[in-house]
């Protein structure tokens, strides 16, 4: 058997969908370990699965309270919330220009 | 005895009784971790001198401030005749994944090293509330992605007190660390894959995984949502009974969390054994792994000592009355892995999108030209490799052209490893059990650097904790010896869901039927030659 590999085309698309850029030393490795865990999740591939089997998106179905009602609760000391953000003007987070060239 | 080497419950029993000063407990831990902990995780460049590279380094941030102030507080309350709480005046370290009101947070990645949380954890208020001691955020892999410590941007990383050149295990390396070396008697961690089970399995310490719902997620830094579970370590099972009493239930701000009534897991600790149905499986006798370029699967049996181990455990449990049941099949664990890899690379992926240098964290110094900029510099330099490593996974195998091969199909085959416990432990069924026995891990600790870059090899160190995430059932690791090197054993008990008092029950049982053996006398290197006051 041998195993599926990402191409290098879709692993650099793939870095740019998640907002990341890459060294060329943290490219080459990356890449060799997606494509090494390729390896056991091409196992899946192999599983007999019954016809009917529903996907779990939990192991345990929660059981817990029903959600709480959606009212607005203010939090109680939003200046600590402002305060994390790296730049702020007038109480409101800045960024730079969402489109371009400043 | 030392301050430092009572359990939880004799501290909060002597504290309580007016026996102890809650401060007192506090000094003796502050001194523990001054002691043999050394310099704390750190962003900056750090070169250890011998001395150093022998230390724990379970600690981030000591919150001496903070622990002292508890301790007043706890104190005050006695000297009032308030009621203290459970856990007055027992020292307590978190995982650096929880929100700490006060405290940064970092998740052991510098893309979050300078969050300040604005509110509390749940599971860390209530211990709190019961009259615990923050003593500090203990060190993790970077968003407890890993199984050894050393992925953490905060070095150096955790140590195992046992034999420093090995590693504590992981994620929760710093927490099992810091309660194997008495600097706390207590530490709350998170297990998403086995990441409290692993690291107290490779540390000699007790580690519960609750039921997926049991412990409230609010306040924890989440990894992959549908897996996540608070849970204690303690160095005894009594304390970590005690200590998911304290925080066991639902929490509104959770609609993960459970409604079922909290059992009274300290009581169940003295019903006896008899007649108890626990199960060994030969599924859990060895790991299958795909050799990398083939993806032909490779068998490697447990360590021989590790299984031994198991063995014999199950004999001690029989003498005392239980039944043991044999070749109890569970034929989906070794697809846990595999399974493991989609899930909670998806999940991660997701969660890890918020982190973008705008709303918190780490922002790049460096002019950009537009926002789309900001993202990728501020999540290129902030993110370590193994959270990158994550993201891509996720969106490889969520993406639209392939979520039918791997991501429905991994939610499918969880189906059938959840399949396995109902099947065992169905009362009406053919097995009946009201425990599976099995190793934690499949080796004792391996040594610093040993795994650490080949992210498979070191994923399927989860081998036998993951299928318990997946289908949300709890599970308990208790020491079972130690093997040649003097390296601890874990065994692990896993429990139908929601069964945390059978599985507290039976390892304690355990623990009280090997009190007098030799292995338990042995003490950690880090500890030897101590001079006790």
């Amino acid at each position: 058997m041998t195993t599926k590999r990402i191409s290098p085309e879709l692993f650099e698309k793939l870095v740019g969908l998640a907002a990341l850029e890459l060294t060329a030393e943290e490219s080459a490795y990356l890449f060799e370990e997606m494509n090494h865990q390729l390896a056991s999740v091409e196992a899946l591939s192999q599983i007999p699965l019954p016809g009917d089997i529903q996907p779990s998106l939990h192991g345990l179905e929660p059981q817990g309270a029903p959600p709480r009602p959606d009212d607005w609760q203010p939090f109680a000391a939003p200046e600590k919330i402002i305060a994390l953000a790296p730049e702020t003007e007038d109480g409101m987070i800045a960024v730079p220009d969402v489109k371009g060239a400043k | 005895m030392s301050l430092t080497q009572l359990s939880a419950f004799e501290v909060a029993r002597k504290v309580r009784s007016g026996e102890l000063k809650a401060s007192d407990v506090a000094q003796a831990a502050l001194a523990q971790i001054s002691a043999i902990d050394g310099v704390p995780g750190s962003l900056e460049p750090v070169s250890l001198s011998p001395d150093e590279e022998s230390k724990v380094h379970a600690f981030i941030q000591v919150t001496q401030d903070l622990a002292l102030a508890q301790a007043e507080k706890v104190d005050q309350k006695i000297a009032n005749g308030e009621e203290p709480g459970l856990l007055a005046g027992v020292p307590l370290s978190v995982k650096d994944i929880f929100c700490v009101e006060g405290t940064r947070t970092t998740a052991a990645s510098k893309i979050i090293a300078n969050f300040m949380s604005p509110y509390t954890a749940t599971s860390v208020k209530r211990l709190t509330d019961a009259g615990a001691l923050i003593l500090g955020k203990v060190n993790l892999d970077e968003f407890t992605f890993g199984s050894s410590n050393e992925s953490s941007a905060f070095q150096p990383s955790t140590n195992n007190p046992w034999q420093t050149e090995y590693v504590p295990g992981g994620s929760s390396g710093g927490s099992a660390a810091s309660v194997a070396s008495e600097e706390v008697a207590l530490s709350l961690g998170t297990d998403t894959g086995g990441s409290i089970r692993q690291p107290a399995a490779f540390c000699g310490v007790v580690g519960l995984k609750p039921s997926y719902g049991r412990v409230s997620r609010l306040g924890l830094i989440a990894f992959a949502s549908s897996l996540d579970c608070p849970g204690p370590l303690s160095r005894n099972v009594r304390d970590t009974a005690l200590m998911l009493q304290v925080m066991a239930g639902v929490d509104p701000q959770d609609s993960t969390s459970s409604t079922l009534p909290v059992g009274n897991y300290l009581d169940a600790l003295e019903q006896d054994l008899k007649g108890l149905r626990i199960g060994l499986s030969p599924d859990y006798e060895a790991i299958y792994y795909p050799d990398l370029e083939s993806g032909e699967l490779h068998t490697e049996p447990v360590q021989k000592e590790v299984h031994d181990a198991v063995l014999r455990a199950a004999e001690i449990l029989a003498k005392a009355g239980a039944e043991i049941i044999e070749n109890v099949p569970m034929p989906n664990t070794r697809y846990g892995i595999p399974t493991y890899f989609v899930i909670s690379r998806v999940e991660a992926a997701s969660n890890l999108h918020r982190f973008d240098g705008v709303k918190y964290g780490y922002r790049t110094p460096e002019n950009v030209n537009n926002l789309n900029e900001l993202y990728r510099r501020s999540r290129a330099e902030g993110f370590g490799l193994e959270p990158k490593l994550r993201i891509l996974m996720g969106m490889y195998v969520s993406a639209a052209e392939h979520a039918s091969d791997y991501y429905q199909k991994a939610l499918k085959v969880r189906t059938m490893i959840r399949s396995d416990f109902e099947q065992v432990f169905d009362p009406g069924g053919a097995y009946r059990l009201d425990a599976l026995l099995t190793p934690t891990t499949a080796t004792t600790a391996f040594k610093r650097k040993a795994v650490y870059g080949n992210s498979v090899l070191m994923q399927y160190s989860d081998q036998m904790t993951v299928a318990s995430n997946h289908a949300g059932v709890p599970a308990l690791t208790l020491p079972g010896g130690l093997d040649e090197n003097g390296l601890p054993i874990g065994i692990q008990l896993i429990g139908n869901d929601f069964r945390e008092d059978m599985i507290l029950r039976i390892g304690h049982g355990f623990e009280q039927l090997t009190a007098d053996e030799t292995w338990r006398k042995a003490r950690p290197q880090v500890l030897q030659g101590e001079v006790k006051a």
